[in-house]
């Protein structure tokens, strides 16, 4: 590296701030041991920046005031439209269709945060490792009331809240069954149904533990699309390799059976 | 964790970096609540998932600058060393602070408003080149020419030459 050009300032900078790659860093390193002048100048520098980062750093271990606790709090939250706010969730989709033309809806897999991302890649590996079974794509099959019984009662108690599958027949989508899913440690509940070509949709669900609130939001990774929104205590996904236009009414339909009551079986 | 809590956690970073910058903790502080009400009236424009600490300095950057602007078309302009001498007074290092930490507040205060963001932003917050751009929305290349200058001249004012000097290689 002897022979190496001297270095510009901005570079001899980057190299503090460790925004080298490896071989250019390695370079630097070399050019700095043979020039103790400029090794200088980067320890000059560096002095400086440690010592600025110790200015008012006392401030960092402050309680956060409470007037700008309280600007916080107040707003209000986004996560209100839960059931029951149908009106809210109907604009909410109006917005989701036309967010959705505009583009910039689009969030993909990558962008939601947090407790929401987990759900969401989860319901969408249920969906993709399930959907694949021909033969054990559901524990329990629609079709006999008293499999039928059974698997709404089970799931319900493992989800701590009544849930019947939400009819999409009118959508051409009948149901094939369900199973309990183990998601991250706890109990989520999948319901499968598939069209008259055999296309398949599921529907999950699971308590939103940390997921915070959301409005209706639509996620897609390689061709597999997630409806999904998260209400105060629980978290829903409808998945499927469908188009998002056509996903959207069929999670509208689905929203609007849950925040129905559910009848006793 | 709701993005509340995550607001709320990245409260003393954006008060410690306002109060760098503004070198006046009532200031300071007026600064940070108006990013706080901005923030959360535009919570909905915030992507899940992004980088939400640069997302409210980058709200603290825009807001600085237009209040800045607002106040150079006032009667007082600019840094000056009496700017630097009242930064001094108004907040006070911690007792222990030697003769260079105190040194380096005036140095910082000397700076061109510029330099003095990405330097903080990089020296003191730590992001990276690419995250400071993206807070001061300008080129990576900016923030790096930015810092080397600014950095330079913080150094001559540190070893008492003429800050208005860049020192060599720049």
């Amino acid at each position: 590296m002897s022979d190496m050009e001297r270095p510009a300032d901005t570079e001899l900078h980057a190299y503090l701030d460790g925004e080298l790659d490896d071989t250019t860093r390695a370079e630097v390193e070399a050019w700095l041991e043979a020039n103790p002048d400029d090794a200088d100048r980067v320890d000059g520098w560096r002095h400086d920046r440690d010592g600025l980062a110790a200015l008012q750093s006392e401030i960092l271990g402050e309680p956060v005031p409470e007037k700008m606790q309280a600007i916080i709090r107040r707003a209000p939250q986004r996560t209100d439209s839960g059931p029951g706010s149908w009106m809210r969730a109907a604009a909410a989709v109006v917005l989701l269709v036309t967010g959705a033309a505009a583009g910039w809806f689009a969030h993909d897999l990558a962008k939601p945060a947090g407790g929401e991302k987990d759900f969401v890649r989860n319901a969408v590996g249920a969906h993709v490792v399930f959907t694949k079974e021909r033969r054990h794509a559901v524990e329990v099959n629609w079709g006999k009331e008293q499999d039928e019984k059974h698997l709404v009662r089970w799931l319900s108690r493992r989800l701590g809240r009544p849930l019947n599958p939400p009819p999409l027949n009118d959508a051409g989508y009948s149901l094939v069954g369900g199973r309990l899913v183990a998601d991250d440690g706890g109990p989520a509940a999948q319901f499968m149904y598939q069209d008259k070509d055999k296309k398949r949709l599921t529907l999950y669900v699971r308590s939103a533990r940390d997921a915070e609130g959301t409005a209706f939001r639509i996620a897609s990774e390689r061709g597999v699309s997630a409806f999904y929104w998260i209400d105060r205590t629980y978290a829903y996904a409808l998945v499927g390799q469908i188009d998002r236009e056509r996903l959207v009414p069929l999670g509208e339909l689905v929203y609007q059976h849950l925040d129905k009551p559910v009848e006793k079986k | 964790m709701t993005i509340r809590d995550d607001i709320v956690e990245n409260v003393p970073r954006l008060r410690r970096y306002a109060r760098l910058l503004l070198r006046d903790p009532v200031s300071a502080d007026d600064l940070v609540q108006d990013v706080l009400e901005r923030a959360l009236s535009r919570l909905h424009l915030y992507q899940p998932g992004t980088n939400l600490r640069a997302w409210l300095f980058t709200i603290m950057h825009n807001l600085h600058v237009n209040q800045a602007v607002r106040a150079a078309k006032g009667p007082k302009t600019g840094i000056d060393n009496d700017a630097a001498d009242n930064y001094q007074t108004a907040v006070q290092p911690a007792q222990t602070a030697g003769l260079s930490i105190r040194d380096l507040e005036r140095g910082l205060a000397s700076l061109p408003d510029e330099q003095r963001a990405v330097i903080l932003l990089v020296g003191v917050e730590g992001m990276t080149y690419a995250e400071a751009a993206s807070v001061l929305e300008i080129p990576v290349g900016t923030v790096m020419s930015r810092l080397a200058r600014g950095r330079a001249r913080l150094r001559n004012f540190m070893n008492g030459e003429d800050p208005a000097s860049e020192g060599a290689g720049q």
